[in-house]
Parts: C-alpha cells; structure tokens; sequence
C-alpha cells in the first residue's frame, strides 16, 4: 500500500457498468514525509475520504475490487483508509 | 519476495472494515548489502513484526491470504522475520 493525499475529484457519466455509484477521486501518492511522488492515481473511495485528506491505497486489483464491494470490477486503486498518524523512527 | 526494514507504522481509524485489527507498517526495501533501495512502501502483518526488524515480504494478492478467510484488501504483507542472512 503506499501513503497518499487526495487531490481532487473526478465525475465520469460514461463509464463501465460496475463503477456505477462509485465515487473516483484522484490521489497523489506521497513519500512518508509526505512529498509527493510519482503520477497521481484515479482510486475508488469506500471510506468516505475527502480532498486534502491523508489516505492510505491499495494498488491490485482484486483488492480494489473488495475495498469496492464489487468482484470482477475494472479497478486497480482504492482507498482504504484515512491515515490519522504515520511514526517513522528512521 | 524482498527483504525490507520496518521503519515505522501507520494509525488509521477510519477504514475499510476488512482491515480491523491488522497491523500497518512502513517498510523500506533493503538491498543484500542491507542498504536501502527503493521507495517506502505500507504493507499489512502477518508475522508479528516490529519497528526495527529485518522482514521479508510479498507484493500481490498474496498479501492478503495470511488472513483467509477474510479478504484484506492488501498489496503488500509481512509474511516473516528474519533472524539472517548469508551471502555466498
């Protein structure tokens, strides 16, 4: 999973029949420090996140599709949870 | 599988309910010398680590068979400990 920052929102009325009620927001996957790192990512939300919130995304696609409720959906993101503490040590 | 340190953990209250009582930890990919390679990365535990410790771990839907049957929406878990390793 890696550590990310939701950075928008994303509307979508054509779109493949499993997504529907899906909610898409766009997310920037970040370092622990929580720079940004890397492309931002479409991800289905099942935790009710928000923007600027600090969440946490799984990237396969079946567990996409369970964070989803969905089997056999075309995803390969989802947030799983809103992070409240990273403690690095190092 | 790859051998990584843990370097930290992560608090999350509100979440997938398949999550509950798993373990989430910041690992950074270490290389066979034990340097650091790669970028961080969260995985879930399935092996009782903690911060500090030299882990290996699986990237997949692997992740998550350590917790059949309930389907933990996970990419990456800790799947042991090490205690070392040798190179030939």
């Amino acid at each position: 999973m890696l550590l990310a920052r939701v950075i928008g929102t994303v509307v979508a009325t054509q779109k493949h029949a499993k997504f529907e009620g899906a909610k898409l927001l766009l997310v920037q996957p970040t370092t622990v420090d929580d720079q940004p790192r890397g492309v931002p990512l479409l991800a289905v939300d099942s935790v009710g996140a928000g923007v600027h919130e600090r969440v946490l995304i799984v990237i396969e696609g079946r567990a996409a599709g369970e964070a989803l409720g969905r089997k056999g959906a075309p995803v390969d993101a989802a947030i799983i949870g809103i992070v409240d503490q990273v403690d690095v040590t190092e | 599988m790859q051998l990584a340190k843990v370097i930290g953990d992560v608090v999350v209250t509100r979440k997938d309910e398949n999550l509950t009582g798993v373990k989430l930890l910041v690992l950074q990919p270490i290389a066979a010398d034990g340097s650091r390679i790669g970028r961080t990365l969260v995985a879930v535990d399935a092996a009782g680590a903690g911060v500090g410790e030299i882990v290996f771990f699986v990237r997949g839907k692997e992740a998550s068979f350590p917790f059949h049957p309930t389907e933990v929406p996970a990419d990456a878990g800790v799947v042991g400990i090490v205690d070392h390793w040798d190179l030939g």
